[in-house]
């Protein structure tokens, strides 16, 4: 009995949490303009979405928003993955503090990161717009890609770098040769996480965007239903969205599971 | 001049962590070929010279040369030596072969000959057909078997290691110390092994380098340090022996254990405090005790495999520790003799605790980071001083709070009758204690010292 009311209860929140997503998945697939309505199952949505014409500037933002996730997603692998290595091989104090640093902005609020980097650009007198935006994802997508890449670090032996000297390898082939290969599962996830992190945000997108048009696709929504009612094939789009970043978290569990594993065996 | 044999020479090495001198002013040479350990407990700076001999580590003053010329200042990667890990230190995303691969094929060696060096690498450490092998699916014998092949297979002048089998369970290691032996002599290499185990430095080396808190105790064949040690540090570390509190009456002539005894030593001057050692399996037991040197009660024997172990309390109140090929029963008097070669004679290191201080006022003595009473000196403030206190005049508490002083059991050497602590205080000095209390290493203690027993001089 206690058993089977526990079970209701995980059901009912899984239930909860997940019915606006099966919701608009579900009414992705008709054509009815006001949701709830189900006139029959269409793709039709699917294919406007994709073709364009009336929603030019919803595509624009799509664009942007894989862009932008993108370029950041790259830039803050390749500046955290460095950060990581130094963190790593200082000590004490030093080591404490940094680590106390990075972590920081991961606790901030998004709307204070974005705030703070609007009244930066503005003092600095960066006229906002795409770079402001990739510039600002960088910023708050690096330390996450530290915080991935700092434990395959810590599982290294200390002595495989010096064990690349020792056999004649310089600092920076023992880096790329030894370091990077080692640290490479750290990299890929600290990169996805990153990709996604950046699709996924608003707030710092909004305050750095600027004014000269620029959308991605969170403040397009946004956008879109202060004007009054939301696109239709916002639902086709949140479903496909929904389904990638579904994978994402797969493959990342899949991996995390694997390295796992194999440390077990080692 | 160098020595054309020499292939390593290191002059005044020093190298200090914060206040920590880790090594303390190294001389060595090695010579072509050589097999040489570095033996010393965990913390002697027996790695950290490893380290920097192959260039992990800067040391802070001193010269390292090779075949002549200055290597200080040369980067790890253009040294040519290499170095087995204690932890082995395999490339992890790599298999075997491109383990043992990685040196030669950033030399730019062509392939058939990295594939032919490679083979006979393996062949050398018998890992023939593992090539393809994950290195994380081998056992650690086998990984440090690739460790080594990886290091051999570029020739190196010099190679090091350090603690190899430090990891391995005591069969393997046997078997791997034989294979190591072997190599050394089919190579030709140079070899520097570092260990903190007696026992395989003295099976493995033509010369064994004793170190002890950043210093070098002595350097010599197995034979030399095992016979001839030269301080109490060096006879306890090797192997078992007694130490114990002598007199020299003349040449040739030694007290201790409260007898006098015909010995082979000379030249320690007349009436001077020695140490004495004598090694368990040199002392005869004999039933008969009329034709002994000295009579003893057993009090206990154990059987060890070839011999037995027994503990003997003698006439006179000393322990002693003796190997035997026979048994002798717990609670019987036995008589023993000691040839007069088997007692070795060494210099004793200190006769007394030596401090320097300042003066606080007539009756304070400001030294050790403390503040110690005295006895009415009529010295002034601020005049420095001398202070000597006899080593059994120190007081060890078992509350830390309670003394002047805190400190650490850093070692400790029984002397037959009693123990001799080597105490390490917050500051760093050594003060040196006999008691026949029962302590332990790194018990944290408090350290008095009674008034009437500190012996004041003013310095010039």
């Amino acid at each position: 009995m206690k058993r089977l009311f526990a079970q209701l209860y995980l059901w009912l929140l899984l239930a909860l949490l997940y019915a606006p997503i099966i919701i608009i998945g579900i009414f992705s697939f008709t054509e009815s303009k006001v949701l709830g309505n189900w006139t029959g199952f269409s793709t039709e949505l699917y294919t406007s979405l994709f073709s364009g014409g009336a929603h030019h500037s919803l595509l624009d933002a799509i664009k942007n928003t894989l862009t932008i996730a993108l370029i950041a997603a790259t830039a803050s692998t390749l500046l955290g993955s460095v950060a990581a290595i130094g963190i790593h091989n200082l000590h004490g104090r030093k080591r404490r503090i940094i680590t106390f640093l990075n972590d920081i902005p991961m606790l901030n609020p998004d709307i204070i990161t974005g705030i703070s980097l609007f009244l930066l650009f503005v003092s600095l007198g960066v006229s906002q717009g795409y770079t402001t935006v990739v510039l600002a994802h960088i910023a708050f997508c690096t330390p996450y890609v530290v915080l991935s890449v700092m434990p395959r670090l810590q599982q290294m032996n200390p002595n495989i770098y010096e064990a690349a000297l020792d056999l004649g390898a310089t600092p920076f082939q023992a880096l790329r040769k030894i370091i990077i290969p080692e640290i490479r599962p750290g990299m890929i996830s600290g990169f996805i996480l990153a990709f996604t992190l950046s699709i996924d945000d608003f707030a710092v997108t909004l305050f750095t965007k600027g004014n000269e048009g620029l959308e991605t696709l969170s403040t397009y929504i946004y956008a879109d239903a202060r004007k009054g009612g939301l696109t239709p094939e916002l639902r086709p789009l949140s479903t496909i969205i929904f389904a990638v970043v579904l994978l994402l978290l797969i493959i990342i569990n899949v991996r995390a599971k694997r390295s796992a594993k194999r440390n077990q065996v080692m | 001049m160098a020595n054309k044999n020499t292939i390593i020479k290191i002059e005044h090495l020093s190298k200090s962590f914060g206040d920590k001198k880790v090594l303390d002013d190294i001389n060595l040479e090695v010579r072509r070929g050589e097999f040489v350990t570095l033996l010393g407990p965990s913390g002697c700076g027996k790695t950290t010279l490893l380290r920097t001999i192959a260039g992990f580590a800067q040391a802070d003053e001193g010269v390292i040369s090779m075949e002549g010329h200055d290597i200080s200042a040369v980067p790890p990667h253009k040294r040519p030596l290499n170095t087995v890990f204690q932890r082995y230190a395999l490339f992890p995303h790599l298999n075997v072969y491109d383990n043992i691969a990685f040196g030669l094929k950033l030399k730019k060696v062509p392939s058939e000959e990295i594939d032919s060096r490679v083979r006979k690498a393996l062949k050398m450490v018998s890992m023939t057909d593992y090539e393809d092998r994950d290195v994380n699916s081998l056992s650690g014998g086998q990984q440090q078997r690739v460790a080594i092949a990886r290091a051999i297979v570029n020739r190196p002048k010099v190679l090091l290691l350090d603690e190899p089998l430090a990891a391995l369970d005591l069969k393997m290691r046997k078997d791997m110390q034989m294979e190591l032996k072997q190599m050394h002599s089919t190579l030709g290499i140079t070899f520097i092994y570092v260990t903190h185990d007696q026992e395989e430095a003295l099976t493995l080396s033509d010369t064994v380098v004793v170190m002890s808190e950043g210093k070098i105790q002595q350097i010599g064949t197995p034979i030399d340090i095992y016979n001839e040690p030269v301080n109490s540090f060096v006879a306890d570390f090797i192997g078992e022996s007694n130490i114990l509190n002598g007199k020299m009456i003349r040449d040739c002539e030694v007290e201790f254990a409260g007898h006098v005894f015909e010995c082979v030593d000379k030249g320690f001057g007349e009436q001077s405090p020695v140490d004495v050692v004598i090694r368990p399996e040199d002392i005869y037991v004999i039933t008969n005790t009329e034709n002994a040197k000295f009579t003893g009660v057993v009090k206990s024997c154990i059987f060890k495999g070839v011999h037995y172990e027994m503990f003997v309390e003698t006439d006179k109140g000393f322990e002693l520790m003796i190997q035997d090929y026979n048994a002798f029963e717990v609670g019987s008097t036995v008589g023993m003799l000691i040839k007069p070669s088997d007692i070795h004679v060494m210099q004793k290191e200190r006769t007394c605790n030596s401090f320097e201080g300042v003066m606080t006022d007539s009756t304070h003595v400001q030294m050790l980071g403390g503040e110690f009473e005295c006895q009415e000196t009529g010295l002034q403030a601020g005049d420095k001083v001398t202070v000597r206190v006899a080593f059994d005049k120190v007081e060890l508490l078992d509350y830390k709070e309670d003394g002047t002083l805190m400190g650490e059991v850093h070692f400790i050497l029984y002397k037959g009758n009693h123990y001799h602590l080597t105490v390490l205080t917050d500051d760093g000095d050594n003060i040196y204690v006999d008691t026949n209390d029962i302590w332990d290493n790194c018990d944290l203690v408090g350290i008095n010292i009674a008034p009437k027993h500190l012996r004041i001089t003013k310095r010039v």
